[in-house]
């Protein structure tokens, strides 16, 4: 079943109440490669795998069907750092 | 509570498609394990060659295995670390992640830091202290 950014969007927001979210299809229309990237504080004081397995678990029932998923998972305080390094 | 701890084994059990055992043994056989889409010398996935190509930067000798050739291992290996996504890297019989995390452990250099801790020397580390040497002698 294909997938929308706004169905990966809408539960990401409710789940994880990110500050700054991003979902890109990168499928041309099919519905199953995604790229997100999610700021969060509830990403704060967890490692790396901790972030992805709770952005997994988040998504678990459409990663069934998703089958390219990039995932970058920032506290705020990573994000502003990476932003300014940007500028 | 004993009965309670019989049923969720057994549940855990069928959940299972490749023995958890024969998992549990394979990534612990050797210090760095992959589970990918395909062989090292033809990845058959974009996240599985970037994984081949960051252990190949660093130099590291590896067991992979190829999912594509056995849905059990496929399953099983999903099962085991309840994680979704193929590739899979394990590190000394622990699960480390999949492609994204490596690749930023890569980037921020954690990732020579766990080799590290495994008796492993990342070539990266090596080009890096010949370079010094190098401009040390000019």
């Amino acid at each position: 079943m294909p997938y929308s950014t706004e169905d990966l969007r809408k539960k990401l927001q409710e789940e994880l109440e990110p500050v700054h979210l991003e979902v890109v299809d990168d499928s041309d229309g099919c519905g199953a490669k995604f790229t997100v990237l999610i700021v969060s504080e509830k990403f704060e004081g967890k490692s790396l795998l901790q972030r992805h397995r709770l952005v997994n678990s988040t998504l678990q029932e459409e990663l069934k069907s998703i089958h390219a998923f990039t995932q970058k998972t920032l506290t705020p305080e990573q994000w502003e750092a990476e932003s300014k390094q940007q500028a | 509570m004993f009965s309670t701890r019989i049923s969720r084994s057994l549940t855990l059990f069928r959940r299972f498609s490749t023995k958890p055992e024969e998992i549990a043994q394979l990534v612990k056989k050797n210090k760095v394990v992959v589970f990918m889409k395909g062989v090292p010398e033809e990845p058959r996935c974009g996240f599985s060659n970037a994984v081949v190509q960051i252990m190949r930067m660093h130099g590291v000798k590896y067991d992979a295995h190829d999912v594509l050739k056995d849905e059990n291992l496929r399953q099983g290996i999903k099962d085991f670390s309840n994680w979704p996504t193929i590739p899979q890297v394990f590190i000394n019989g622990e699960f480390v992640g999949g492609c994204d995390i490596v690749l930023q452990m890569h980037q921020n250099g954690e990732f020579i830091e766990e080799l590290k801790k495994v008796g492993i020397t990342s070539a990266l580390l090596t080009k890096e202290q010949e370079k010094e040497k190098d401009s040390v002698k000019k």
